[in-house]
């Protein structure tokens, strides 16, 4: 197991575990003798005792988590990315590749899926695990021909009445030449305003990474939700340090984390994702099963209140969803009012 | 979020290089005698960045804000667009009780209270976009330009409603949508808020959309970021102002991604013409009768 700064205390712990399991086991012949911590008076020579004590510890960091810490915990490298879910919780998936017009962008990945007894068209952003994959995908970073897969892909479970299934999972968008030649800002553009109108449900969850319009253009959805310690927002708090801040080092990225109000509980109190989906100790790469039958619970009971919805109300609901998001005062007091004209040119 | 790119030096070269003569013979009085900075009168002349000669600002606006000698776009704010734009008298200004806020009690160096009060006392404006109907050429439409000079004409909730509410008002009056953009992108102090204003005007434009309506994107110098993530690259017919950058991430964002030089015009009107993400380059001057002749095309 590999440690974020913030979990240091675990190290120490899983040390006095193997060590205490190793002399139980008689693995080293010499038994520590009758030690004990006199901090927490945990006998040292408990293997329960110390793996009781561990997991208190794990509880109490991830209480106190900051936003800051949050986006290295939705970033540790083992987290479960879309393709680990899929193969967690769909039965069945016929992976669909390319958009028919320039390739196939390995960091968005779509295809049919049977979650349950639910059949649905599955679309999430893919990091990569070993190096040649995250290489391949950008590390998450998709390029236009990703989001127009996508977009090609929902359009047919569109005519086929399938639902859709969005798992958001992505630092931003490419920044490169291709992608920028290609029409990355299109790209995305064009998939929210179809996803806006697809008469099929859609349902959304932030995994690991929401960054930006990257981010969103996969998330136009009837309802969004959040892992636990996913993050969603503008811009990562890198960008956002080295803008505003003038430079992105650990103090400032915490800072900017923390003006972002990029957490799954201030996205939910903003009214941008409707909930917050509870991961298990120590977050989802600990224990990736069952995040990942969190995750199943919340996307088929979702989808199962969504499935009878007229689909007339179903894209009105879609529209006033992301029109009522924002915040300003209102001085007029009237939508529509025309205002006589006084500082404008004549 | 974009800053401010100069090319100035680079086209300047261009030209030394590809036309002596003309320049030989076009050539003003400060290229032969440069004058001291302080011996020029404060704003009645300035250095044009696209030709590097100074020109006389009088000249330069009354030609619609574009460099008389090398016909460089200088940036201009939402009010002088729309009276570019608009026929005199037309416009009718609309939505103007939007005002900002600060929902997430946002704090860097400054906060953003102090930023929109310091902006606004700058400005004279509310926040960074100015809409309302007024007549193109006779054709009455809907128009919303958005402004530069206000926090690099970013959208935060404010930019993001009053584009909605003209789109929803283009729809239902079933006129033709204008919306002039220059924006570094989304306003990073409205974190979600401004990100949601994506998704937001790109669903009022699908319902435009729906109805038949027609909209004419304008993008001028520059528009990046959650702007062209959105609305500006969902025209019917997209038009660009000569040499603008618009991109989805900025120059320097790329240039530390690829880790290499950018291409000679990377990002510029011309550039996406030749990509084939706009449907025209028009200069300021023809703007007008171009919206006008789509407007009759569609019908509208
Ligand atoms: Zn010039």
């Amino acid at each position: 197991m590999s440690y974020l700064d913030f979990e240091k205390p675990l190290v120490e712990l899983e040390r006095q575990i193997e060590a205490a399991t190793a002399a139980r086991d008689g693995v080293h012949g010499t038994p520590p003798g009758v030690a004990l911590d006199l901090g927490t008076r945990v006998q040292l020579d408990d293997p329960d005792a110390l793996r009781a004590k561990y997991r208190e510890t794990l509880a109490s960091i991830y209480a106190g988590l900051g936003p800051w810490e949050t986006v290295r915990v939705a970033r540790v490298p083992t987290r479960p990315q879309t393709r680990d879910y899929i193969k967690l919780i769909c039965r069945d998936f016929a992976e669909l590749h390319g958009d028919r017009r320039y390739g196939d962008d390995p960091a968005l990945v779509t295809g049919f899926a049977r979650i349950g007894s639910i059949k649905c068209l599955i679309v999430g952003h893919q990091k990569g695990r070993d190096t040649q994959e995250r290489i391949a995908c950008h590390f998450g970073c998709a390029h236009p021909e990703g989001y127009r897969k996508a977009l090609a892909k929902m359009k047919m479970a569109e005519k086929f009445g399938l639902p859709i299934v969005t798992l958001v999972d992505t630092p931003g968008a490419y920044p490169g030449l291709g992608a920028e030649q290609r029409g990355q800002a299109e790209a995305i553009a064009v998939n929210m305003l179809e996803m806006s109108r697809l008469r099929v449900p859609i349902v959304s969850v932030v995994i690991g990474e929401g960054g930006s319009g990257g981010a969103l253009g996969i998330a136009v959805a009837d309802r969004v939700a959040m892992m636990q310690f996913a993050w969603y927002s503008v811009i990562s708090p890198e960008g956002c340090a080295a803008i505003l801040w003038k430079q992105a080092n650990e103090q400032t990225n915490a800072q900017a984390a923390r003006a972002l109000k990029l957490t799954a509980s201030d996205n939910i109190e903003l009214g941008i994702v409707d909930d917050v989906i509870e991961e298990p100790l120590g977050a989802a790469h600990r224990a990736p099963a069952e995040a990942a039958a969190n995750l199943e619970k919340w996307i088929t009971s979702t989808l199962l209140n969504l499935k009878d919805v007229d689909r007339d109300v179903l894209v009105d609901r879609r529209y006033q969803r992301f029109r009522r998001l924002g915040a300003y005062v209102d001085k007029s007091g009237q939508f529509n009012g025309l205002v006589p004209d006084q500082d404008l040119p004549k | 979020m974009v800053p401010g790119v100069s090319r100035g030096a680079a086209r300047a070269e261009k030209q030394g290089k590809s036309g002596t003569m003309t320049r030989a013979a076009s050539r003003t009085w400060n290229e032969i005698k440069t004058p001291k900075r302080s011996a020029i009168p404060e704003g009645l002349w300035l250095r044009c960045p696209g030709c590097s000669r100074m020109i006389y600002r009088r000249q330069m606006e009354a030609n619609l804000h574009v460099c008389p000698e090398c016909n460089h776009h200088f940036r201009i704010g939402a009010v002088e667009r729309i009276r570019q734009l608009t026929d005199p008298g037309s416009f009718q200004p609309m939505f103007r009780g939007l005002e900002p806020t600060d929902p997430l009690g946002f704090r860097d160096l400054k906060t953003y209270a102090d930023r929109l009060r310091i902006e606004q006392e700058k400005t004279g404006q509310v926040d960074a976009v100015q809409a309302g109907s007024g007549f193109i050429k006779g054709r009455e439409a809907m128009v919303c330009c958005l402004d530069l000079t206000f926090m690099m004409g970013s959208m935060g909730s404010v930019v993001g409603e009053t584009i909605t509410r003209t789109i929803e008002t283009a729809t239902e009056r079933n006129l033709p949508l204008i919306i002039v953009s220059c924006s570094g992108g989304a306003r990073m102090q409205e974190s979600g808020l401004s990100l949601m204003q994506m998704a937001k005007t790109s669903a009022a434009l699908a319902r435009h959309d729906n109805a038949g309506g027609l909209f004419i994107s304008v993008l001028t110098d520059p528009t990046t970021g959650g702007v062209t993530a959105s609305f500006a690259m969902l025209g019917d017919v997209i038009l660009a102002e000569p040499g603008a950058l618009i991109g989805f991430a900025g120059p320097r964002v790329i240039q530390q991604t690829i880790r290499q030089e950018l291409p000679d015009g990377f990002q510029r009107s011309e550039f996406l013409l030749k990509s084939g993400l706009v449907d025209r380059v028009v200069a300021r001057a023809e703007l007008r009768s171009e919206v006008a002749r789509i407007i009759d095309y569609s019908g509208k």
